[in-house]
């Protein structure tokens, strides 16, 4: 009994289904699919999966327990499809205990919806286009970022600052670099 | 209570299947008045595409036609790569069509296509398509689909800010990446600086045949220049070209290149370099370069080189050249359908940059100068500039626009098209690419009159969007609704090449003047026949000519004698055929190169060195009718010392 009540739902589905194809068929020409233009934030470069290339610079911030903060701000002004081009990218990186030195309520604050324009250009101003090593860095006097705005480039001793921020570790990815900072680095305006 | 369970999802599977129908009816019915990307770019069998759409194959060389909005491919046309398909590059009538002053050069990286244009509107008599490598520009014929005109462009290197027409086709422009020595000489790359120059060249377009002349070569400072775009109503006899690398270095540049916050767009005034000329102004230099002609007729390319070029010191020429500083490295130079806006698109900036040609003029009146380089008047940036769209992408690059007072630029680091108002340069809307594009088109977008239906962007990066073929993967062009206030993605197309930069047209420009077929009457090749009476074979020495000919289904003559070990072997075949898409081909066991596909009405050649005694065949290589496996034939090949006498024949066994 039970095997034919299975049998009789999966036969009454079937016919449904052929009735609906059937249907279709007669109308053939006159058919047309609907298909949804995405909208999903979700889509892009970022979000492949199954991926075997080097890690790309917004993977090795997600992959950092260095830089949650880093990675929840990207993630809140969306900019996460902007990190995953071919680039090549060069991304300052503060740390947690960088955003941590910033006042008290600032990164809250940023992370308001309201602010993501604000908090877009923050991050955009750690972003170079191009991909350079620190020691290469040492050729530079500036940096034109993402932001629109110049970063100065200082070398004291066998350190180099961007922007005040000083590298201390550098992590080359498939699309550029990523250079771990102690500061966070603010745009002038 | 289990069977009871298993009924109702039985049931309510079933309630969703119907449901999932009827959903699909109401869309369906819905679909006239709704939105639907399927419908809007489905053309139905036998039905034709709105539009042509030509885009370049990028470092394949060559140039594709395809429909909009189907996005089908209907040919790829060769221009600087030979294609063993149709034997460009390897017939005898096409090798002088990819002649240089280096030599035979088999491949070019195939740019920036433009469609001629007159009173400022597209006409679709022909195509310009610029080779970048070994400094080339080509002229397609749209009657025909086929290269007719190559012209090497001297002093030139990385022939990248080309091939764009002025708004009557008076001039093809063609500007150099590179800064070379001009002329070319033994120096010290160390010396680049002050030195090389950067030569923009006006090549003439005879307005009845096309014919096309190196009018005058512009020697600007040695920058980079990038892209350019011409002027169109207002600013019609200008002609606007990006610079970057204004730091002169010469190596390193993604460094060196990069210092100056702003580099130049370089204005040229051309109407009076033109005149100047005209005037006998300007400096004959010597110089060596290819002019490769295909004439329809002969059916046969001829390849002259070219020996003196007329070259201009722009500071001798006063009011012809200014420079409007741009942010950052701009790619991109879009002149919007009026002429009076330029767009500079600094690739390493976050915002685009848009000059006022009227304030240029203003600027230009009052003499309202910044300095100088190398003697060419630097404007001041805020004196021209109109406005600035601010931060609305990230790697802005090419800007094209719709005829309605807006414009669309692609940035390629965030991987999106955006919308934004020309004269209130706010962003309307926004659309990701996917991934990473470059150059879009919107049809018409270089002229007076764009037809802003449709943008096609050209996107670099594939990855997961198409089933996977290995490491290589097709490169993408993505179509999008843009009839609407928000653009639509519409579908994707895989592509030949790296599809680089696109023309467009409505294809009721060109469509009823596309040919059928060549007139056999009219063919002048040197070795047509014109019946199967003339065919023939002759010797001359050890060249051996076969005057053949091909028609529904066999060749004419079909068995030939007498050929020895050591011939060079031209075959002329002629395919006597006068019906619309009927082409015949041909080729012969181990001959060294590729088939030959060949038009009614044409005549084509191919060499053959046979190196082994024996009998070898040949046969048609194009599917032509029900007794195409009967097209087929023999030579008989004897040792170098025999003496077989010359015979051919068709069919003398009957």
């Amino acid at each position: 009994m039970k095997t034919n009540l299975k049998l009789l739902s999966t036969i009454v589905l079937l016919i449904a289904f052929f009735s609906c194809k059937d249907n279709k068929g007669t109308e053939a020409t006159t058919e047309t699919t609907t298909v949804a233009t995405p909208t999903d934030t979700k889509q892009g470069q970022a979000f492949i999966e199954g991926d075997v290339a080097k890690p790309n610079v917004l993977q090795i911030a997600i992959g950092s327990k260095d830089h949650t903060t880093l990675v929840a701000a990207v993630q809140a002004a969306q900019l996460e499809n902007a990190l995953v081009n071919a680039g090549p990218l060069m991304v300052f990186a503060p740390t947690n205990e960088a955003f941590a030195a910033l006042p008290e309520g600032t990164v809250e604050n940023l992370l308001k919806p309201e602010n993501k324009a604000k908090l877009a250009l923050i991050l955009k101003h750690h972003v170079t286009p191009g991909n350079y090593s620190k020691d290469f860095l040492k050729k530079f006097k500036h940096l034109g970022q993402a932001s629109n705005e110049n970063v100065t480039v200082e070398v004291k001793g066998d350190d180099v600052y961007v922007g005040g921020a000083k590298i201390i570790a550098s992590v080359p990815a498939g699309n550029g670099i990523v250079h771990v900072v102690d500061k966070v680095i603010l745009p002038g305006n | 209570m289990k069977n009871i369970f298993k009924i109702s999802i039985g049931f309510l599977m079933v309630a969703i299947a119907f449901t999932s129908c009827n959903d699909g009816k109401s869309s369906k019915s819905n679909s006239a008045l709704s939105s639907s990307a399927a419908e809007k770019v489905y053309v139905a069998p036998g039905e034709h595409d709105e539009f042509y759409a030509f885009i370049s194959g990028g470092f394949s060389g060559q140039l594709s036609v395809y429909g909009l909005p189907s996005g089908r491919l209907f040919k790829v046309i060769p221009v600087f790569s030979q294609d063993p398909e149709k034997a460009y590059g390897y017939n005898e009538e096409t090798k002088p069509m990819l002649n240089t002053s280096h030599g035979f050069v088999p491949w070019d990286d195939a740019h920036h296509p433009d469609i001629s244009q007159t009173a400022g509107e597209i006409d679709g008599r022909w195509v310009f398509i610029n080779g970048n490598n070994t400094p080339r520009i080509a002229k397609v014929d749209l009657t025909t689909f086929e290269t007719t005109e190559i012209i090497e462009v001297p002093n030139s290197a990385g022939n990248h800010s080309s091939s764009f027409v002025t708004e009557n086709t008076e001039y093809v422009v063609a500007g150099t990446r590179f800064s070379v020595p001009v002329p070319q000489r033994d120096m010290s790359i160390k010396d680049y600086k002050g030195n090389f120059k950067g030569a923009l060249s006006f090549i003439s377009v005879d307005p009845e045949d096309g014919r096309m002349d190196i009018k005058f070569q512009i020697l600007m400072p040695g920058f980079n220049y990038d892209l350019s775009h011409p002027g169109r109503g207002k600013s019609h006899g200008w002609f606007f070209f990006t610079t970057y690398n204004t730091e002169e270095a010469n190596s390193l540049l993604e460094v060196n290149a990069s210092q100056n916050d702003k580099d130049f767009i370089a204005a040229i005034n051309w109407k009076i370099i033109e005149d100047y000329v005209n005037k006998g102004g300007g400096e004959k230099m010597a110089t060596n370069y290819a002019h490769n002609i295909y004439d329809e007729e002969t059916h046969t390319a001829t390849s002259t080189m070219k020996k003196e070029v007329v070259v201009v010191d722009p500071t001798k020429v006063p009011g012809a050249v200014y420079l409007l500083p741009t942010p950052k490295s701009p790619h991109g130079c879009d002149v919007d359908p009026t002429g009076e806006y330029i767009v500079g698109n600094g690739k390493l900036s976050a915002n685009l940059t848009v000059h006022s040609f009227t304030k240029m003029q203003d600027a230009i009146k009052n003499k309202k100068f910044d300095g100088d380089a190398y003697g060419i008047p630097i404007l001041k940036f805020e004196d021209v500039l109109a406005g600035s769209v601010e931060q609305p992408g990230l790697g802005p690059l090419h800007t094209e626009f719709d005829g309605k007072g807006n414009a669309y630029t692609t940035f390629f680091i965030s991987s999106e098209v955006v919308k934004w108002k020309l004269g209130t340069w706010e962003v309307v809307d926004r659309q990701p690419c996917y991934y990473s594009v470059g150059h879009l088109m919107i049809p018409g977008g270089n002229s007076q009159k764009p037809f802003g239906k449709y943008v096609v962007a050209m996107n670099k990066i594939t990855k997961d969007r198409y089933l996977p073929t290995g490491p290589e993967v097709t490169q993408s062009a993505q179509l999008y609704d843009i009839s609407g206030d928000k653009m639509e993605l519409l579908l994707d197309f895989p592509t030949i090449g790296e599809p680089h930069y696109a023309a467009g047209c409505p294809a009721d420009l060109i469509k009823p003047k596309s040919k059928k077929i060549f007139k056999l009457e009219e063919n002048k090749h040197k070795y047509a026949v014109k019946s199967e009476a003339d065919t023939k074979v002759t010797r001359n020495g050890n060249e051996v000519h076969i005057y053949m000919s091909m028609i529904r289904s066999h060749f004419a003559p079909d068995n030939i004698e007498g050929v020895k070990v050591g011939d060079k072997v031209y075959f002329h075949v002629t395919n006597l055929e006068q019906d619309y898409d009927v082409p015949h081909g041909v080729s012969m066991i181990g001959a060294n190169t590729s088939e030959l596909l060949i038009m009614p009405g044409q005549t084509e050649t191919f060499v053959w060195e046979p190196k082994q005694v024996g009998v070898w065949p040949f046969y048609c290589t194009d599917f032509c009718s029900a007794l195409h496996q009967e097209m087929q034939g023999y030579v008989r090949v004897s040792p170098a010392s025999s003496n077989i006498e010359l015979s051919w024949s068709l069919g003398d066994d009957f």
